[in-house]
């Protein structure tokens, strides 16, 4: 032979694979958020830009700091540590006092991921988890929202010593879910629709959460059937309240645009990790998620549901993954 | 409810296509507008006894014994077997352990070809139409024939139907829907006559009413040169199918042409039907009409590694290193070289190995196409669900089979149902090679089993 062979690879097949890795995806998300948050970052000013950070900071050196030595690129490399720590930043008061921020990143990847078994292993969305905690543990922190203002004033409870609640001297203001559940307040729609209103750093603007949902759905990354679940069935759900008595109940436009609904439908129920493998489970699952958001708006003595309907849902997966296995090709139902 | 089903059935039910499935880029623009060339005989041609599925065949001649091209060499080893014939005229010089392709060494019959014979053959008709269906299944053995898609299973086999079952339809599988190739597709056009000849001898011995033709929508020279070829009145019938993987598994190729699931564990002759690749159809009516047994096969050998893609009549035991030299030899960039289609073929070792029966194709990949990404824990996504053709659920075959939990897999999940056809590994974004994993698992849960009993 006059030519040396190659080297030749030896692996087993399918040789061909399809080009979207996890990594892809992560990075996917990112750009997804990235205009809601500059829209948040925008309304609530520098303050809302150095709580955000610090949760990702928090998140990635939890990360950091439990992933085997070796493994450290690998482990951060795909890039769940600072989606993580972003989605929780966005979930936050603007004028939250960093050092707590950066213990809800710490708790968020810690004890919502790592202790699970790292990605892929946790039951419950790892930023709520981190949310929930914070929410429990610092409850006056975490419902004191101020109104958006200007860019470059940062409230100085921001720069709260450790353990220090720290004063809010911006103009504070209740949410438009607190105004609807506490003063029947009704909040103009494009003040929602924009995200001028108060609220968590980057949940008030709809569009540009629809936008991002929209650019996620084109890519292929999200399962269109979970928000379409959960906001047909949160609109029709608060449609009946709203014809049963208007005065009292918020309707579904409301109940769509307010609060952590678009954020928590397009972007948290969404995990894959948390949410059903099969077609029949995740309707079951944004389903029930609709539902149950509605109830605690309405019923519960929250003003917001999201995030404990999230996280209900999420611990029924497992459950409602079992239950819900296609029947395989060529056999009954239920034949084992 | 019973409504309700009817309906979604219709709905999902589009025309020539099952359900899940993916969609891999075919690549065949390489070779399919171009003709089917012949293969310059080698000088030495490497006969494997046992490169169909089933017992191995038994060599008949000797060392030193002068065998003519055409002339059998190795006999049925059983009913589940078939025979072996010299592909060229010359001299027997070996008979022991030889490498195939998929590295192991296994017994071979060693040919030298005769440089100065015209390999010229004499054609001898068979009349088919006078010979009883155990005759008929017998001529088949006796020729040769295993199907030619890859699998290799001897094809006399399928046609030995039970009492009590009674085969309506012949449906013949030029889907190839695996990517780069294009044998089927060139056969189908280049020697419609003889599909059609040699589907017709089986239909008749088969009693079937008949032929179906399924074919993908991306050949439409092959369905318009089928559908030009058929005579008015002759019961056969081309199917145009949707463009996916896997289209051609036989029970996904089933339920895209007659909406008809072939229940678990059961043949396609449970529901009246009986499958042959094209390439084996036309194999069956060389025999009949010139006498010529299974000798050489058409490859496409092809992919970004090769010079010079081409479609070829092989004669089989050509080494594989020939067979890429005639197509211009191997790039520098090569780096994995596959014997059938990229999905299910094998990645091979040796050039020097030789091609067989079921060696549809040779590929030569290049890091683009081979390249692993890095493997991340399973997110969960859901694409291999939403991918594989049995609706088994890959995501847990993976997260059990990485525990050992392999009689779970078995019991709860029905992992002896998987075809390997690998769309779970393929979909896959955190680059876990499921089907790997799940090949472990069956082979593990098949010794136990042997163990038991």
């Amino acid at each position: 032979m006059t030519q040396k062979d190659p080297k030749l690879l030896i692996q087993p097949g399918p040789q061909l694979r399809q080009q979207m890795t996890t990594p892809v995806v992560m990075r996917d998300v990112w750009y997804a958020l990235t205009p809601a948050t500059l829209a948040g970052v925008w309304f609530f000013g520098l303050g809302a830009l150095l709580v955000l950070l610090t949760c990702i900071a928090g998140a990635v050196l939890t990360e950091w700091y439990f992933a085997p030595e070796e493994k450290r690129g690998y482990f951060l490399g795909d890039g769940t540590a600072i989606l993580t720590g972003w989605l929780l930043g966005l979930t936050l008061p603007p004028a939250l006092p960093l050092w707590m921020a950066f213990i809800g990143g710490v708790v968020a990847v810690g004890i919502g991921k790592t202790m699970w078994g790292g990605m892929g292993a946790n039951i419950f969305n790892p930023a709520l988890v981190g949310r929930a905690f914070l929410l429990a543990t610092f409850p006056i922190a975490m419902t004191t929202w101020t109104a958006p203002g200007d860019f470059f004033t940062i409230p100085s409870s921001v720069f709260a010593l450790p353990l220090m609640q720290g004063v809010v001297d911006t103009v504070t203001q209740a949410s438009p879910l607190g105004l609807m559940k506490f003063e029947h307040i009704d909040t103009p729609f494009f003040d929602l629709l924009f995200g001028n209103t108060s609220g968590s750093l980057g949940e008030t603007s709809g569009l540009l959460l629809i936008l991002g949902g929209g650019y996620l759905w084109w890519r292929r990354d999200l399962d269109w059937r979970i928000p379409i679940g959960i906001l047909g069935t949160a609109m029709i759900f608060s449609l009946i309240l709203f014809i049963v008595d208007a005065d009292k109940y918020p309707g579904p436009i409301f109940t769509t645009f307010s609060g952590g609904m678009l954020l928590g439908a397009l972007f948290m129920a969404t995990d894959p990790v948390t949410s059903p493998l099969t077609k029949k489970g995740t309707w079951i699952f944004a389903i029930g998620i609709g539902i149950l958001v509605v109830l605690i708006r309405v019923f519960g003595g929250f003003p917001e549901g999201m995030m404990y309907a999230i996280l209900l849902m999420n611990a029924a997966t497992p459950l409602i993954d079992l239950y819900t296995q296609p029947r395989v090709f060529g056999r009954e139902l239920d034949s084992k | 409810m019973n409504l309700f089903r009817q309906i979604s059935k219709s709905l999902s039910s589009s025309l020539g296509s099952f359900d899940h499935g993916v969609h891999p880029r075919h690549h065949k623009g390489q070779t399919e507008q171009l003709a089917i060339q012949r293969l310059p005989f080698g000088k030495r041609f490497v006969i494997p006894l046992g490169q169909h599925i089933g017992a191995p065949a038994k060599a008949i001649v000797q060392t030193g014994d002068a065998v003519k091209r055409g002339q059998m060499i190795a006999e049925p080893g059983g009913f589940v077997s078939v025979a072996l014939h010299s592909p060229v005229t010359g001299r027997v010089t070996a008979i022991g352990s030889e490498r195939y392709a998929d590295g192991t060494f296994q017994d071979a019959i060693v040919i030298e070809a005769d440089q100065y014979d015209t390999q010229q053959v004499d054609v001898n008709p068979i009349d088919w139409e006078s010979l009883s269906i155990e005759d008929f299944i017998g001529e088949v053995q006796k020729a040769g024939i295993v199907g030619m898609g890859g699998a290799a299973f001897p094809c006399h086999v399928k046609y030995a139907i039970p009492d009590g079952h009674n085969i309506r339809y012949l449906l013949i599988n030029g889907a190839e829907c695996e990517p780069y190739l294009t044998n089927d597709h060139r056969q189908m056009m280049e020697q419609t006559e003889e599909l059609l000849y040699g589907a017709e001898i089986v239909r008749q011995k088969l009693n079937a009413e008949e032929i179906v033709i399924g074919v993908e929508k991306n050949k439409p020279q092959a369905i318009k040169a089928l559908q030009d070829t058929i005579k008015p009145g002759q019961p056969v019938r081309v199917v145009p199918l949707e463009v996916k993987y896997p289209q051609g598994a036989e029970k996904m190729l089933i339920k895209s042409v007659f909406d008809v699931e072939v229940p678990a564990g059961k043949l396609p002759r449970d529901v009246e039907v009986a499958v042959n690749n094209v390439g084996t159809i036309i194999a069956i009516a060389e025999y009949f009409q010139t006498g010529k047994p299974l000798i050489e096969r058409v490859v496409t050998v092809s992919g970004p590694g090769v010079s010079y893609p081409a479609n070829l009549i092989v004669p089989l035991g050509t080494s594989i290193r020939e067979v890429l030299d005639f197509a211009g030899g191997l790039t520098e960039e090569t780096r994995q070289v596959v014997l059938g289609g990229p999905m299910m073929g094998e990645s091979i070792a040796d050039l020097d190995a030789p091609m067989m029966k079921g060696s549809s194709g040779v590929l030569a990949l290049t890091e683009n196409e081979t390249g692993r990404p890095q493997e991340y824990n399973c997110i969960r996504c859901g694409r291999c669900v939403e991918a594989c053709p049995y609706f088994l659920n890959p995501a847990r075959f993976a997260r059990l089979a990485k525990s050992r939990m392999y009689e779970e897999m078995a019991e709860s999940y029905n992992v002896m149902d998987c075809v390997e056809c690998g769309c779970c590994t393929y979909s896959c974004p955190s680059g876990i090679p499921i089907v790997q994993h799940i090949r472990t698992a069956k082979d593990h849960l098949r010794s136990m089993k042997g163990k038991v009993q």
